[in-house]
């Protein structure tokens, strides 16, 4: 037997509100839809920006890339805040449990003196590169055109601030929380030479000015190549090395890279399909950045897991950049 | 000398936020409005954890205060253990 | 290894502030270009105190919670047809104008916390913005989808977002969030982070929220609470600002001083609207504007400008002429919006009777005198069949753009009128307060996009003003204008409240 609880239907005026429903038709509009498209203002601002007079305050021109419609980067994943901040929080809720886990179990035990060493030379280190990931992710947000692409921006920014303290909280476990281990790997950031070559790349896109080279610099290229070597590569090292326990450590970041790639992935296609003029200049920016990211990764990568390392993030980075209709 | 204040939502852990409150801060004024419970003091004004924590009867953290929270006036100083409201006079 | 108990000052210190640093390959300031041309001293950015140490894990937690709870009202609403509920059909236009006029202002805000939160030097006072311009977004699509309901219903919200680049009355709130945006990222913080969200927060937030639950608004009054507790967060950001600020540098005293006679000013001309809709748009009252201002202006305000008058801060210019104008810049609005309202995206009526009487009650001192026999001359011309509306467009004001409404504080029988000259050209003033603010940055100012002008100035379609209405602001005409009294409005609500 069935229950049909009766509510009073009413007939509504309309469905949606009136640019959704230039968009989408006469019909229920989902909570994505109201909450992205056309909120942005986009005509007759009052003032020009004292700190650019040469644009307005909302404008488009911030990039060499051209759309016909900024709402063409819809985002695969449908994130609007409500959506976002409750993703992260069941992904918060399952690192908070493997991190105290972790430190009541004592797993740090298990670790080696070598993978101790290891985790303070590189991977804590990268805290400052997910500091400079969140920089440029709050550029792209800030000087970005459209709600689609601009909210997504913000998103990746703090989830950047995130990674960077939890990757911070591994350090605090490594050294006890006395801070030690976290001096340590900001003396290579600053001082190794190992480090230097990303630590340039990481100021030289905070000093980028187009805000879509530097997304594509940071999300696309930097992002491709680094997470596939520490959290893809580097995993299954730590796993061969009596170490597979700092994957509850890293997992929040596995987890978030793979979600947070659909949406790049698909910014990336839409960007490249628009025209031949949006394909070049993407493949003008990511053959300059993977230049540099690949040469500022090599002494990382070989000495963290040896020569052919780079050269199968590298791959990685190329099947995504296929799969966007890239370099065809 | 001025009034600092908290108001929170009128909802179940709010009650024992403010009966913590209460007991701490005695001269503290609590008003029930629709929907919301405001506190006001003369000066300063201290939520302790150990406190709240009595009244509820399980652990809870100071910042879990921000679920709850509507307002608030004052100078903010936050730790471990307590939130505590002043003005500099 | 014995494990150390870390506090949580320490730890929010080793998470958030210890990740940034000193660059050697780039250039410092091209990363950070907008530090200096204000003329603000920072000396020490590892002075700034973060006044709520929330890391990111806990900022998605406790967002998430509220959240849960928020959206599960939101869809009880409207499973429930929760818009049946209100007092009056009246009231919903005062939520037309929230969000038409409101709720694009926290989209700015968003985008304006997102600037400030990459472009601010110090990484404490980054983080923060970056979490307000993230609240800032949640206010705005929560606000979108509270009011997602109510649009299937009345008429009014269906455009809010084209409007508000457009309409008349818009203009004002949107010019006062792009002078925030346009400024620099120090004026921005002092504009929103404390004059706003500090000083006059409260006088947007009661008004629209315990109006809201006074008149049976739940979508509304949920919204309200829920994004109060971020308000929280934001209060204390923008106290901390303030007093960093004149901490860092004696220098910053009388730039900072400005900025709050500037932003004071320009907010409480804002607010002009919210009182407008205080008192003549919840048919349940919650207090007057009047007392409103009481309470939350010179009570609360007194307190935190004795707080901080040993940096050398004083209350803000012309607060004094504030006090004697809340007397009658609700009255004056409102018979702007009446005697206008076949141009205005909401309806608008006479007060009724035992609403007259409470105008009387709460404003013993002007409405009787001042604004009782306006009325009572357009409850006549009503029954005569001759409701009034204006022919003419408003002259506004150059700085504010609010009609040329304001009166005299001494004499308000009379306008007020200001004007400068600048290069050649006259501009025009509500006020002593918004000629100050154009006197000191003319070339800003004269860049206005004045909606009335540019009717005039044949930018707005035309060309009669039914053509600009309903090609150029996307108005439906006899729907979303005109008279409460036979608006499509009242006539499906008397069918469903029949129907019930």
């Amino acid at each position: 037997m069935t229950l049909e609880i009766k509510t009073a239907t009413l007939d509504s005026v309309r469905n949606t509100f009136a640019h959704i429903e230039r968009r989408f038709g006469d019909k229920p509009a989902t909570r994505y839809q109201e909450a992205t498209y056309d909120v942005q203002s986009e005509n007759y601002f009052h003032y020009r920006p004292l700190w650019q007079p040469e644009k307005e305050l909302n404008d488009p021109s911030r990039t060499a890339i051209k759309m016909e419609d900024w709402y063409a980067f819809r985002d695969p994943r449908q994130m609007y805040y409500g959506t976002y901040v409750q993703q992260r929080a069941k992904m918060q809720e399952v690192a908070e449990n493997n991190y105290s886990f972790f430190e009541k179990r004592s797993l740090i035990n298990h670790l080696s003196d070598e993978v101790k060493a290891k985790l303070i030379r590189y991977l804590v280190p990268l805290r400052h590169m997910e500091q400079a990931a969140n920089l440029n992710n709050m550029y792209a947000s800030s000087y970005g055109y459209g709600t689609a692409i601009t909210q997504a921006c913000l998103f990746n920014g703090m989830d950047r601030l995130g990674v960077a303290q939890y990757l911070s909280r591994i350090g605090l476990i490594l050294d006890g929380n006395s801070g030690d281990a976290l001096t340590e790997a900001k003396l290579f950031w600053m001082k190794d030479e190992l480090w230097q070559g990303l630590r340039a790349c990481a100021e030289e896109m905070t000093v980028t000015e187009d805000w879509f080279e530097v997304l594509i610099a940071q999300d696309v290229v930097a992002d491709s190549l680094i997470y596939d070597l520490y959290y893809h590569q580097f995993d299954a090292w730590l796993q061969d090395n009596q170490a597979q326990d700092v994957g509850m450590l890293t997992e929040f970041m596995q987890v978030w890279s793979k979600e947070s790639n659909r949406w790049v992935d698909a910014v990336l296609k839409t960007a490249a399909a628009e025209s031949d003029e949006n394909k070049a200049l993407l493949e003008q920016w990511i053959m300059k950045w993977k230049t540099k990211l690949m040469q500022s990764l090599e002494a990382i990568s070989a000495e963290m897991l040896g020569g052919d390392a780079l050269r199968a993030a590298e791959a990685v980075l190329n099947k995504r950049l296929a799969k966007a209709g890239l370099f065809k | 000398m001025s009034k600092v204040y908290i108001a929170l939502q009128d909802n179940d852990e709010s009650r024992y936020i403010v009966a913590a409150i209460e007991d701490d801060n005695p001269d503290a004024t609590v008003i029930y409005m629709p929907a919301m419970i405001r506190i006001e003091n003369e000066g300063s004004l201290t939520i302790k954890r150990e406190s709240v924590e009595e009244q509820m009867g399980r652990d809870w953290d100071v910042q879990e205060l921000h679920i709850n929270l509507i307002t608030l006036g004052g100078n903010v100083d936050e730790d471990d253990d307590a939130l505590s409201l002043h003005w500099n006079e | 290894m014995a494990v150390k108990k870390l506090n949580i000052k320490d730890k929010y210190r080793l998470l958030t502030r210890d990740l940034d640093w000193d660059y050697s390959y780039a250039e410092r300031k091209k990363a950070f270009p907008f530090e200096e041309f204000e003329g603000i001293k920072i000396t020490d950015w590892s002075k700034w105190e973060d006044p709520f140490r929330l890391t990111m894990d806990s900022y998605w937690k406790y967002q998430a919670e509220k959240e849960k709870k928020l959206y599960a009202i939101f869809d009880a609403f409207s499973q429930n047809n929760g818009h049946l509920n209100v007092s009056d059909p009246r009231y919903v236009n005062a939520i037309k104008i929230f969000l038409t006029g409101v709720s694009p202002l926290e989209y700015q805000a968003y985008q304006g916390f997102a600037h400030v939160g990459r472009q601010l030097g110090g990484i404490g006072a980054r983080v923060a913005c970056q979490m307000q311009s993230l609240d800032e977004l949640r206010h705005v699509q929560t606000q979108i989808h509270a009011m997602s309901h109510y649009n299937k219903f009345f008429d009014g919200f269906q455009e809010f977002s084209h409007m508000h680049d457009r309409v008349w009355y818009l203009s004002v709130p949107k010019s006062f969030f792009n002078d925030a945006r346009s400024a620099g990222p120090f004026e921005y913080m002092i504009a929103i982070g404390f004059s706003f969200e500090y000083v006059l927060t409260n006088l947007l937030f009661v008004p629209f929220m315990s109006g809201a639950a006074h008149n049976g608004d739940m979508a509304t009054v949920t919204f309200g609470f829920s994004a109060q507790s971020d308000e929280a967060r934001h209060m204390t950001l923008g106290l901390e600002v303030i007093k960093f600020l004149l901490e860092q540098h004696e220098d910053n005293l009388p730039i900072v001083q400005k900025w709050l006679d500037k932003w004071f000013w320009r907010g409480s001309r804002l607010l002009t609207i919210v009182a407008m809709m205080m008192d003549y748009m919840l048919p349940n009252k919650v207090m007057s504007w009047k007392e409103a201002w009481e309470v939350y202006f010179e009570e609360a305000g007194g307190a935190l400008f004795k707080d901080l008058a040993r940096y050398g801060i004083r209350m803000p210019k012309y607060s004094e002429t504030i006090k004697k104008e809340k007397e009658h810049i609700s009255h004056q609005a409102w018979w702007t919006f009446y005697t206008h309202g076949h141009a205005t995206g909401f309806h608008t009526w006479i007060p009724s009777d035992e609403e007259l009487d409470w105008l009387s009650e709460k404003y013993p001192d002007t409405f009787d005198k001042y604004y009782r026999p306006r009325w009572e001359l357009a409850k006549k011309m009503e029954a005569d069949g001759n409701r009034f509306y204006t022919k003419a467009l408003p002259q506004l004001c150059t700085t504010c753009q609010i009609p040329m409404l304001f009166t005299e504080m001494d004499d308000p029988t009379q306008i007020c009128y200001r004007d400068t000259v600048y290069e050649g050209e006259r501009y025009h003033f509500c006020s002593d307060g918004c000629k100050d603010i154009f006197d000191d940055e003319p070339e800003k100012y004269v860049q206005s996009w004045l909606p009335v002008h540019q009717i005039y100035q044949g930018n707005c379609g035309g060309p009669g003003v039914e053509d600009i209405l309903s090609d150029f602001y996307k108005m439906n005409l006899g729907k979303d204008n005109m008279d409460m009294k036979g608006s499509p409005d009242e006539q499906r609500w008397k069918e469903w409240k029949n129907s019930a």
